[in-house]
């Protein structure tokens, strides 16, 4: 079953082409890497999907329902999440807090703390539970975005460039992390590690222009010719 | 003691020490400090718009005016006992914080400043206009026969300070649940990072228009309480000044703590006495002070105990 899919989707900012009528198809339970070169409008496509950008044209629907007019806010409450790329934590609030608010749209009472204290174990934070987040390191900031992710207990998890900035063995943690959401929750993974890429998509979606480039499985988009030159740049 | 319970019995704490000055107050300072505790419950109710919520309003004499003028003027010209006059006050509070709100929360930071400022020009010239009823800059005094509520007479030093602790006592209590409360916390949550609240499925434009209207709300009951207990409405309660003053108050105790208000309040009422008692120029050592207090403690006296002291004071 697909869980989300976009038809004819676009951006233009300014006379700027971003994103060019994106037909996008996500099945449900699936894990699926986007990636591209830098400025290949990936965060454009993900911010029409949550409702962060208005789409010039195009529409988006959301387990089977049209959801293109609907606020952010509505379509969070339908089961996505956003993690942002630029850290986005309450930097001035406790580490439970930020977490906490992300539950408590669906929770209330004991089953918040609770919610909570499960998603900081799943990221390893929860020695950091009682910092005040802006006291984090970057890397402990990126899995306090994710963790707050895994508190709205998503039916699709959009992750932008959730490793960047994280250590090796951290890595290793969101692989295998991943890996134990896969089946369960629908991920959209904007990835630059190839690496990442590589051990936790099921399926890879390019987009290089604005356009999607390639779709297919990860083997099958390392050997494509053509992603290989947009990202060689000797198209 | 729990940390929550500490919170409480801090906070109580406060209002059980205001309930005792009663009977210990010389006659000056005991009057001083109802108007304290009403002036006080307008900044408790802007505390909750600004501190809280992130908000930056200057037309909130608007809201304060609203209650004054809706309890004053229904006495005066509808003849309405005040439990009647009071309850009309705090709804034409809500009513008008709420229509400026769907069209202020249009508009984010400098804009919402100028257009509540704008609007509360506009409630200021709208009370002089219509002076026939209002008695526009020279406003016009409730007779003590009017000012008997439930067979108080509220005009009495001693039943006019239990008003003010028990009006004071309630803001204070409902500012204290509403910023622990899911609610409340969400609303810190848009003051730090709107858009981030905004992507937790949080419909914030909601929050915050519930915020306006609580803190206007709140702002109109002090105002109709302010009217009653000291039996006098005036044009200058609507002026640009009252806007000002709950800001000022806010800023020096704390914004954004829920003892901040009264602190502030306190702290400022004092300073213009003591200071107008030495010198003519007393707002030079109001200002001095203001100076010295935003480069020492620029978060505000509570805040800075906050900072220091209490991480986990509300």
């Amino acid at each position: 079953m697909t869980l989300l899919s976009t038809r004819g989707l676009s951006k233009s900012f300014d006379g700027l082409q971003a994103v060019t009528n994106v037909d996008f198809d996500l099945p449900q339970g699936e894990v699926r890497a986007l990636i591209g070169p830098n400025g290949a409008g990936k965060t454009t496509l993900v911010g029409m999907i949550c409702g962060r950008i208005e789409p010039t044209s195009g529409r988006v629907q959301f387990d089977g329902q049209e959801i293109t007019s609907l606020p952010a806010h509505a379509r969070i409450m339908r089961g996505m999440a956003y993690t942002f790329q630029i850290t986005s934590v309450f930097a001035r609030l406790p580490v439970t807090e930020n977490v906490a608010l992300a539950a408590r749209r669906r929770l209330t009472g004991r089953a918040v703390d609770q919610a909570v204290e499960d998603a900081l174990a799943r990221v390893g934070l929860t020695d950091e539970a009682h910092e005040e987040a802006g006291n984090l390191s970057y890397g402990h900031q990126r899995l306090l975005e994710i963790a707050m992710g895994l508190a709205q207990s998503p039916r699709l998890l959009i992750l932008d460039e959730p490793t960047q900035g994280l250590s090796e063995g951290e890595i290793d943690d969101f692989k295998a992390l991943i890996r134990e959401l896969a089946g369960d929750t629908t991920i959209l993974l904007i990835e630059h590690n190839m690496n990442v890429v590589m051990e936790t998509a099921d399926q890879v979606s390019v987009l290089n222009f604005g356009e999607i480039l390639a779709e297919g499985t990860p083997q099958e988009i390392h050997k494509n010719d053509a992603v290989q030159a947009a990202y060689l740049g000797t198209g | 003691m729990s940390a929550s319970a500490r919170i409480i019995a801090l906070h109580l704490g406060l209002l059980v020490l205001l309930f005792a000055l009663q009977f210990i107050l010389p006659a000056y300072h005991h009057g001083n400090l109802a108007r304290i505790m009403v002036l006080a419950t307008y900044a408790v109710g802007y505390n909750i718009l600004f501190g809280y919520t992130g908000l930056l309003s200057l037309g909130h004499a608007l809201f304060f005016a609203a209650g004054m003028y809706g309890m004053g003027l229904t006495i005066q010209h509808m003849g309405f006992t005040p439990a009647p006059a009071l309850i009309v006050g705090i709804l034409a509070g809500a009513l008008v914080s709420g229509a400026l709100a769907l069209l202020a929360l249009r508009t984010v930071g400098v804009s919402f400043m100028i257009v509540t400022l704008m609007f509360a020009q506009a409630g200021y010239l709208t009370v002089l206009y219509f002076g026939e009823y209002t008695r526009g800059d020279e406003g016009f005094v409730i007779q003590q026969a009017q000012r008997i509520l439930w067979g108080i007479d509220l005009s009495d030093a001693t039943n006019r300070y239990f008003a003010a602790w028990a009006l004071f006592s309630v803001s204070f209590i409902v500012s204290l649940w509403l910023v622990r409360s899911p609610f409340g916390r969400t609303l810190v949550a848009i003051r730090e990072n709107e858009e981030r609240v905004r992507m937790l499925g949080y419909d914030t434009y909601r929050h915050k228009l519930a915020a306006m209207v609580i803190s206007g709300t709140i702002s109109a009951a002090a105002g109709a309480f302010y009217g009653l207990l000291f039996g006098y409405a005036g044009a200058s309660f609507a002026s640009v000044q009252y806007s000002i003053f709950p800001l000022l108050w806010v800023l020096l105790g704390g914004a954004g703590t829920v003892l901040g208000p009264f602190v502030g309040t306190l702290f400022m009422f004092y300073l213009i006495d003591l200071s107008s008692g030495v010198t003519s120029a007393y707002l030079l050592i109001a200002g001095l002070a203001l100076v010295l207090l935003t480069l020492f403690a620029p978060q505000g006296l509570v805040g800075e105990i906050r900072r220091r002291i209490w991480k986990d004071l509300p």
